[in-house]
């Protein structure tokens, strides 16, 4: 029906460009994943809990994150940050992530300063900076919660990228359309934990499904004192951190 | 411990060294800033009946044209999927400043540009329809649109209806170029960006440079046709140019006393990125001689006394350090706000190539582009009549 | 008042050219929209199934216990029992399709056993930590420790 439609327009001599131009909903293995499944989107809400406390700073994640989702060298969906804090110089806290974390870091044997690791990821905020200046609707909130960036419809004009208070965000330099975190979409629609949770040796990270009243993440949220990434921004953000310090940013 | 990243200084989050907004789009405010400033003096003559600008008129309307022809030429070309344009007319999300822009931009250029153009040229147009020969013949006639009436009355019919049109045009020229400040001053994350004085700012920095540029584009154009240049219309311009752009350096002094007095988190890393990586750029070229010096020059003409020479030398001066000044203004935004790592621990750098497709040399074509559809535009539709460059030489229906 | 209609009737002529393109413009929208456009929320609603459809390359912690059943044994009684088997052997989601398609690495002891439990005062003081070079220097860690269940046998 659509085709000869388009057809017609195209035999009318209508803006052959636009008529040329492929339409993304014919992809063929939207149907068989459709096919798959009795997920129902509007039954979950996605979100992460990481304990500061029990990040090792191996870079499993990030490297699992790389492989689970084909993330091109130089850039990151998560990455973890060292950080070392001399005394009460919150302000001024030396910070690093040679190459996202990806390979670990170089052990340290300073004892007099404050050192942690931080992972960081997509913070899929209930209010992002990134979808609201999507000029066309690329990138968006899923109804299950999920900050998702749809590629053949991507102009590339990177503002997401600046809105993004985070730094999660990159243009993939193949397919020249913004990139970020899934959340592992294709994994947890699935039954599946994240590919960076999956890998985690400690579980300093864990999916949270903030609509399912028998996921843990209540009794997390309930019994810890947490704090999110940049609260000033209001974003809303859904990865809660467990012993997260004053000078991270 | 740290990782040398070449061009890093500190600590940028990893996905932030490389920059996202190039040079193209640093044009990008520059050109639509020229068209929103040209057009907002050619309403001077027409809406605030500034007699003394008439002879700058048509040209300033033709300039405004030229380069909001240009103006989505370099965000066209720094996309990463050009052939996907269109979607902004298709599917815009109301919540994104920049998908307006497709809509404020077809408002500007057809509803206010082209219909005062057409209006004001009609009767031009319809005598040169009946005039010229060959293929320009058929192209005034097909733009008559197929009306020759050009009768006393159809002609104070067209005059009536562009007053109005530019009393709207005011407005969308505000519109334009205060929207794209607005891009830039709502980007909550980006602390160099995020001021309400943005749009503002932007506006008067506009018109500073529209309504140098028309300045410069008469005195060339006269001086090219060997015709005598009208001082009076010069001297108002130039006058009108230092109110301008007084108000326009109060905003941004304004905004960086502000800044230096609040002194919020992002200060330090922000003022250390003035005083290094932007000193040249900002203070000297910026500041310094791009905004000083011109209003030195321009406040010297209207406190002592100079001949009609110097006079004009010091406004090719004071035009010509004026558009670097706001080159500059559009470089330190754009590039400037993409220097700092939002983490406030670190600076990257950005590297200008030459023959990419965002390089130095698109930029350059880019830039000379305007000027040459200007030229066709003043062959096409000349902006005074044949044997006069001076005040009379207008449209003979205007009032 | 009829010859200022006849004198205003040309400005028809701009306002027809720009309610065509209008017209056309809205035509040509209706047409090229993608179907499935506004069905969430403002993007393609279709785009979720496309995302979901991409490949899954770590089959997951309960796909490797339902064949490896000794294995999960053993980890599940000893210090490592919250470490999934991905977390050290990488993605078998292909070995768990078509066990004999590949099969998962087995990683080299002693340096993926540094690469967490390498001594580093960043990490938590809970964390069981060893500085490789003093500990037991010129030995192999599964010389002492069994990698599923590392305390010393």
């Amino acid at each position: 029906m659509d085709a000869t439609r388009r057809q017609i327009l195209k035999g009318a001599g209508l803006l052959l460009i636009l008529g040329a131009r492929a339409n993304p909903d014919a992809a063929p293995e939207a149907a068989g994943a459709a096919a798959e499944g009795a997920y129902n989107p509007h039954e979950h809400l996605w979100g992460m809990t990481i304990d500061i406390e029990k990040c090792i700073g191996c870079g499993n994640c990030v490297r699992a994150c790389a492989q689970e989702n084909d993330v091109p060298e130089e850039y990151f969906r998560t990455w973890i940050e060292r950080y070392e804090i001399e005394g009460g110089d919150l302000e001024h806290p030396k910070v690093s992530s040679p190459d996202g974390g990806k390979h670990g870091f170089p052990p340290s044997s300073e004892t007099t300063t404050k050192q942690f690791f931080v992972p960081k990821l997509c913070n899929h905020c209930q209010e992002s900076p990134c979808v609201q200046v999507c000029p066309v609707g690329a990138t968006f909130d899923s109804p299950d919660g999920v900050v998702l960036v749809d590629e053949s419809y991507c102009l590339g004009c990177r503002y997401c990228v600046q809105a993004c208070p985070y730094g999660c965000r990159y243009i993939h330099p193949k397919k020249m359309t913004v990139d970020k975190c899934t959340l592992c979409y294709h994994r947890i629609t699935k039954g599946l934990t994240t590919a960076c949770c999956e890998a985690c040796p400690t579980q300093a990270r864990v999916l949270a499904d903030l609509k399912n009243p028998a996921d843990p993440v209540h009794v997390f949220l309930r019994e810890n004192k947490v704090q999110v990434l940049k609260p000033h921004m209001a974003t809303r953000s859904k990865v809660y951190y467990r012993a997260l310090d004053g000078a991270v940013r | 411990m740290m990782t040398p990243v070449p061009g890093v200084e500190g600590f940028m989050y990893p996905n932030e060294v490389e920059l996202q907004w190039s040079l193209l789009i640093v044009l990008y405010p520059y050109i639509t800033g020229l068209v929103a400033g040209a057009f907002i003096l050619a309403s001077l003559e027409r809406v605030f009946r500034v007699k003394a600008v008439k002879p700058t008129y048509r040209l300033a309307l033709l300039t405004a044209l030229a380069f909001l022809l240009v103006a989505p030429l370099p965000l066209q070309l720094h996309l990463g999927h050009p052939e996907r344009s269109f979607e902004m007319y298709l599917t815009p999300h109301r919540s994104s400043a920049m998908a307006m822009f497709g809509f404020v931009y077809l408002w500007y250029l057809l509803v206010v540009l082209l219909a005062e153009i057409w209006l004001d040229y009609r009767a031009d147009i319809v005598r040169m329809a009946a005039v010229e020969t060959g293929w320009r013949r058929w192209l005034y006639r097909a733009l008559t649109l197929g009306s020759m009436n050009i009768s006393e009355e159809a002609r104070a019919v067209d005059d009536r209806v562009g007053y109005w049109i530019t009393i709207i045009g005011i407005p969308s020229a505000f519109l334009l170029h205060g929207y794209v400040g607005f891009i830039f001053g709502s980007v909550k994350a980006n602390a160099w960006w995020s001021t309400p004085l943005m749009p503002i700012v932007f506006l008067f920095s506009a018109m500073v440079s529209g309504i140098a540029a028309v300045m410069l584009l008469y005195m060339a154009a006269m001086y090219m046709q060997g015709k005598k240049v009208d001082m009076l219309c010069l001297d108002t311009i130039a006058k009108y140019l230092f109110f301008v752009f007084l108000i326009d350096f109060s905003l941004e002094m304004l905004d960086l006393v502000h800044r230096i007095y609040e002194a919020d988190e992002s200060f330090r890393s922000l003022d250390f990125m003035v005083h290094s990586r932007l000193w040249t750029s900002q203070v000297v070229i910026q500041i310094v001689l791009g905004t000083c010096v011109p209003l030195a020059l321009l406040a010297a003409v209207l406190v002592w006394r100079f001949s009609e020479t110097a006079r004009k030398r010091m406004y090719v001066a004071a035009g010509l350090l004026t558009l670097v000044g706001i080159f500059a203004m559009r470089w330190n935004v754009v590039i400037g706000g993409q220097l700092f790592s939002k983490s406030y621990l670190g600076y990257t750098s950005y590297k200008l190539d030459f023959a990419t497709r965002e390089g130095l040399l698109p930029a350059i074509v880019l830039m000379l582009l305007p000027f040459a559809i200007l030229w066709a535009l003043v062959k096409l539709l000349p902006p005074w009549k044949p044997e006069e460059g001076d005040r009379d030489g207008v449209c003979p229906a205007a009032p | 008042m009829q010859g200022r209609w006849k004198d205003s009737i040309h400005l028809i002529r701009p306002a027809a050219v720009f309610l065509a393109g209008l017209l056309l413009f809205l035509v040509v929208r209706a047409y090229i929209v993608p179907p499935t456009f506004g069905q969430y929320g403002h993007y393609r609603g279709a785009v979720l199934d496309e995302v979901r459809a991409r490949p899954v390359k770590y089959a997951g912690q309960e796909t490797c216990a339902g064949c490896h059943v000794e294995e999960t044994e053993v980890k599940g009684k000893g210090k490592h029992a919250t470490v999934a088997c991905e977390a050290c052997h990488g993605p078998a989601a292909r070995h768990a399709d078509d066990p004999g398609s590949m099969r998962p690495m087995k990683p080299e002891g002693t340096a993926l056993c540094a690469g967490c439990h390498e001594m580093d005062t960043a990490k938590p003081k809970w964390f069981r930590q060893v500085n490789t070079k003093e500990h037991m220097p010129g030995m192999k860690c599964t010389e002492c420790h069994a990698a599923h269940s590392p305390a010393l046998h």
